[in-house]
């Protein structure tokens, strides 16, 4: 069999791979055509969830339910009803408790509020910056992390300049728009079909077979997502809600829908940690930061953990770390899109900028002077790249024209100011498999148990297959969403887009050179000399058939080959960074910000679909602006509710919060022949640190803590 | 959701028989905007929800007495680009602040002067005045958003109305219906509003079989006004504070001054010392300054809102300056 060399085309020789293309799905999600696991009808339910933050079970009493019309199942969570002097203790307001399904989304709320629950209510802690009382509750302890290297206290004190400040981000949830849930609906007594809302297509249903309360082989679990609302990465798992809903459709004998609603789904489906931090940074009167010394905590709930990788990017010799997890009655958290880097990130990166102030300097001249420094790490990314990439993104914000002091822009009214801020990831390609068939008459379908989060999956599978056969888009049909094909990686920590890229590209490659095969052995040529260009398959230049005649070749059964990954042949690869910097404006009197400019420069290998690349970066960029202006989980300490837990409280922007946005990609060609790297989450870290520094040149003072509400704004001022 | 009667009344006769026969659990619909997140999430429950939408004498803008009635279930887009309205500018900048179209073409104007507070408190389940076993949530638990005028009693929210403070800038009267069959009454809408001291006063006077069922605006003369919401976000939010200002200027000083704070107070909180202030002064930045100082120098902060102090007397102090075309810099 011919040989056909697995790499990536070279870059001008692409017609459809590398090429900004349109979703290929974008009518059907935009026309209301796409079918979410929202569309999928069942019986209607309401959970029953904890009032109470921390609390212990001492009854639960089903029988009202036989009373409330409508009501075809109820189900309690495993373990929360008491078995003896056994008491399930709630951590958390809107811990599940029970389910209920009914005919109507009425009676399964009337059935939910007509069981009687006793609790036993306990105290509670919620407040997440708030090390001194967690301490004195016993609810502070070491985090995992302690260390020091060089001789930090010495290095501060022999520095030229030293800068001290509290620091802080606040804990957001994943705010899915389309709710965690699923419908399900049994086949007799032993197989199940799920439409999941999931970023886990294929690793979901054994989780729904090894439940004990469903009990059957993961042989029989049929998962679908077809689309999926948001996941951001909190839907991996099956959920105890997602087991429930199997429960009650058994047990009801008919489909069965269940969703979060908003307020569980805030609530108890995902949260980012918060990050606090006291840091002392030193430095050289040229700008070298020589020093690090910070306690940072933070809580992701009960388990009392904290971020990480603090100093951010930037790692000086001398640096002393500590952090302190804090224990709190508060919702669990999730990976939020980059787990722990925009808070390592801003607790970084604001650290930076106020220290650039105090050295009377320019942060863009202190990020490219330190850049390079990574004392005891491996950074990324080369520092010239991070060092082109702040000029490049410098050149797109006039950085240079437009840079003034803190406090020193000449304007009245709204005040102005500029920030930055940089970032990494790593991206590497996730585990994948995938099937592809070459019909006789030319056509190809795709099969793979991936799923597309806001990705692009399926145009991305299209363009890489197309390329490789020298087809049309159309002519491709890309099969995605189900756990009935070949199985998938997880869609989280930028790992889909090499996922899928691979395999899809091997598996095309392989087949293509069998049908070359085929056409050598049939017109008498070389195959190692064909090629496909679109509707014929060609050497040197001369059409030996037509693509369909090739195909055909392939007898009434066609042609099916695998796919897997990933695989170090070069086609993808990780580690990637990027810079982002914004414009804004700040009025004093009300503490309201305004986003004039945001660029965003950022290197991702390879590009599949500049345009679809182009997306996530603006959907990350506005995340940014979001958790850096006002969303946030607001903690209420007196009930010890998420008090916020709505769409009218818990703020995000719309179009109007969002200003000119600028997306640049650094592809110089070493970047386009690296290999295929993920990019969710890299865009998605700097912007608060970014905005909260750009908030700081505008005003001249610090504002703490990100989000930077009109209220932090004001109080940061009239404390100044 | 509990389960209740629907009625549909097509007289204000036939609407106040059927809130009077359930008192106290009785509601009353109109777009349902804020009503019906209200009862899915059991905040409210009630026996009856009297739909209101076809009676037709509750709808219209029309000259009376020299003024403007509109009728209750006026919808906030009618209100914007009436030309009886053109003269009342505080009005319309209460709707540009709305910006969700969907609002602004179905909510009414009775809906948003008998609006429910938007206090977390209150629609997480604690009720009105937010109290969970003997202690005011409010006081001691986030009250960021909370009052900072009028909360020396039990009820710490502030009120949600949008338009109360421009209407009664204007010395808007309104007119109430029932108990009685063609029982009527008018009365200063000012007056309407009221702090509640327990639960189940609410936060009108309204009380159970009465409907609220028209607004009274004097003519506008030559009067300048003004509304300055400060929003937190660009989209559909709530203000943070407002302040509403209708000026009678003569020969380039104010005769008449009438100042009303939104959002800072259990109501809308109309404010004297900010008036009186401006009285026979030319409107300058100075004088608008001096005023907002004014309008707050009574405030009474919670432990975490003090910056809604300084929000309420940029309200006061923009408000007289766009009112007076002064306000400058897209702010």
């Amino acid at each position: 069999m011919v040989e056909l060399k697995v790499d990536w085309k070279p870059r001008d020789e692409n017609t459809v791979f590398h090429h900004p293309i349109e979703r290929i799905d974008g009518v059907e999600k935009a026309s209301g055509f796409a079918k979410y696991s929202t569309d999928y009808a069942g019986l209607h339910t309401r959970l029953l969830t904890s009032p109470h933050a921390h609390a212990k079970i001492t009854s639960i009493d089903l029988s009202p339910l036989k009373d409330v019309a409508g009501v075809k199942a109820a189900y309690v969570f495993p373990q929360r009803a008491p078995d003896g002097d056994t008491l399930f203790e709630i951590n958390w307001e809107g811990t599940p408790i029970a389910a209920v399904a009914a005919e109507t989304p009425a009676q399964a709320a009337q059935g939910a509020k007509a069981i009687k629950i006793e609790y036993e209510v306990l105290d509670h802690f919620v407040d997440e910056d708030d090390l001194e009382a967690a301490a004195a509750r016993g609810l502070s302890k070491p985090g995992r992390r302690e260390s020091v290297d060089g001789d930090p206290d010495a290095a501060i004190k022999n520095a030229d300049v030293v800068h001290k400040g509290h620091y802080g981000i606040h804990s957001i949830t994943h705010c899915c728009l389309e709710p965690h849930g699923s419908t399900c609906a049994w086949n007799g007594d032993d197989k199940l079909d799920v439409q999941l809302s999931t970023q886990n297509v294929s690793g979901t249903g054994g989780q729904f077979a090894g439940a004990p309360e469903i009990g059957i082989d993961a042989a029989n679990v049929t998962v679908n997502c077809e689309y999926i609302g948001g996941g951001f990465g909190s839907k991996f798992a099956a959920d105890e809600w997602g087991i429930a809903c199997a429960a009650l459709a058994k047990q009801a004998g008919r489909p069965v829908q269940l969703h979060l609603g908003r307020r569980a789904e805030l609530g108890v489906a995902g949260s980012r940690p918060s990050g606090f931090a006291d840091v002392t940074i030193a430095a050289k009167s040229d700008g070298t930061i020589v020093a690090w010394d910070s306690h940072h905590w933070g809580t992701n709930g009960i388990k009392g953990g904290t971020v990480s990788q603090v100093p951010y990017v930037i790692q000086p010799e001398h640096r002393r770390v500590r952090t302190t997890g804090i224990v709190t009655n508060t919702g669990p958290a999730r990976a939020w899109r980059a787990p722990n880097h925009p808070q390592a990130c801003a607790l970084t990166c604001t650290v930076i900028d106020d220290l650039a102030a105090a050295l009377g300097m320019d942060p863009l001249d202190v990020f490219l002077k330190n850049v390079g420094i990574s004392t005891g790490s491996q950074l990324s990314n080369p520092a010239e790249v991070y060092q082109a990439e702040m000029e490049t993104a410098a050149e797109l914000m006039d950085w240079r024209g437009k840079w003034k002091g803190r406090g020193q822009w000449d304007d009245s009214g709204w005040k102005r100011g500029l920030g930055m801020a940089l970032h990494t990831w790593g991206g590497r390609a996730g585990g994948g498999s995938c099937t592809i068939k070459v019909h006789p008459d030319g056509t190809v379908e795709t099969f793979a148990g991936t799923q597309d989060i806001g990705t692009g999956t399926r145009t991305c599978i299209a363009q890489v297959v197309a390329e490789t056969f020298g087809l049309p888009l159309s002519a491709v049909q890309v099969n995605i969403g189900s756990n009935k094909y070949p199985p998938s990686g997880p869609s989280g920590g930028s790992t889909t887009i090499g996922g899928v890229s691979g395999p899809h590209r091997r598996a095309a490659i392989d087949a293509l050179g069998r049908i070359f095969d085929k056409v050598a052995a049939k017109y008498d040529v070389d195959a190692a000399q064909l090629s496909a260009d679109g509707e014929n398959v060609v050497a040197g230049g001369k059409t030996v058939c037509t693509w369909r005649q090739a195909a055909g070749l392939l007898g009434p059964m066609g042609l099916e080959v695998m796919g897997e990954g990933p695989k170090n042949d070069g086609l993808t690869s990780a580690g990637v960074g990027g810079v982002q910097m914004v414009d804004l404006s700040v009025d004093p009197e009300t503490g309201r910000v305004r986003i004039n400019k945001y660029v965003a420069v950022q290197d991702i290998g390879t590009i599949v679909n500049h345009q679809l690349a182009k997306s996530q970066v603006l959907g990350a960029m506005i995340q940014c602006i979001a958790y850096g202006l006002s969303e946030e989980r607001i903690m209420d300490n007196a009930s010890g509710r998420f008090i916020n837990a709505n769409l009218r409280d818990y703020k995000l922007p719309r179009i109007g919060d969002i200003g000119e946005l600028v997306v640049e990609f650094y592809e110089p060609d070493e970047q386009y022949n690296k290999g295929v790297v993920g990019l969710g989450e890299p865009p998605v870290i700097s912007g608060g640190a970014a905005i909260a520094n750009a908030v700081a040149n505008a005003i001249g003072v610090r504002v703490p803590v990100i989000p930077l509400t009109p209220k932090r704004i004001l109080d940061a001022l009239a404390s100044a | 959701m509990n389960p209740f009667e629907y009625a549909h009344p097509q007289t204000e006769n036939e609407a106040v028989a059927l809130l009077g026969e359930h008192p106290g659990d009785s509601t009353i619909l109109a777009a349902g905007m804020d009503l019906m997140p209200l009862l899915q999430q059991s905040v409210l429950e009630t026996k009856r929800v009297v739909d209101i939408t076809r009676v037709d004498s509750l709808r219209g803008i029309d000259t009376v007495d020299g003024g403007v009635t509109i009728g209750v279930l006026t919808t906030l887009e009618e209100i914007a680009y009436s030309p009886l309205l053109a003269e009342y500018p505080s009005l319309r900048d209460v709707v540009d602040g709305v910006r969700a179209i969907q609002v602004q073409q179905n909510g009414t104007l009775g809906g948003d002067l008998c609006h429910l507070p938007n206090c977390w408190y209150f629609r997480s389940g604690y009720g009105l005045l937010a109290r969970d076993g003997g202690r005011s949530l409010p006081e001691v638990g986030d009250n960021r958003y909370h009052a900072v005028f009028g909360n020396s009693g039990p009820a710490k929210f502030v009120s949600a109305s949008r338009f109360a403070p421009a209407f009664i800038a204007w010395g808007a009267q309104v007119r109430i219906t029932g108990p009685e069959p063609d029982q009527e009454q008018w009365l200063p809408l000012d007056q309407f509003f009221v702090t509640p001291q327990t639960d189940r006063q609410g936060v009108t006077l309204l009380k159970p079989g009465q409907l609220l069922t028209h607004v009274w605006l004097p003519g506008a003369g030559q009067k300048l006004s003004a509304t300055y919401e400060v929003l937190e976000m660009e989209g559909l939010d709530w203000p943070l504070t407002a302040a509403a200002a209708t000026l009678d200027v003569d020969a380039g000083r104010v005769r008449r001054a009438s100042i009303v704070l939104g959002h800072v107070a259990p109501t809308p909180w109309v404010s004297h010392p900010a008036a009186d202030v401006l009285i026979g002064q030319t409107v300058t930045p100075e004088t608008a300054r001096l005023a907002g100082e004014a309008a707050v120098s009574e405030a009474t902060p919670l432990s975490a809102n003090a910056y809604k102090v300084r929000l309420a007397q940029t309200s006061v102090t923009r408000a007289i300056l766009k009112a007076t075309g002064q306000l400058e810099g897209g702010l």
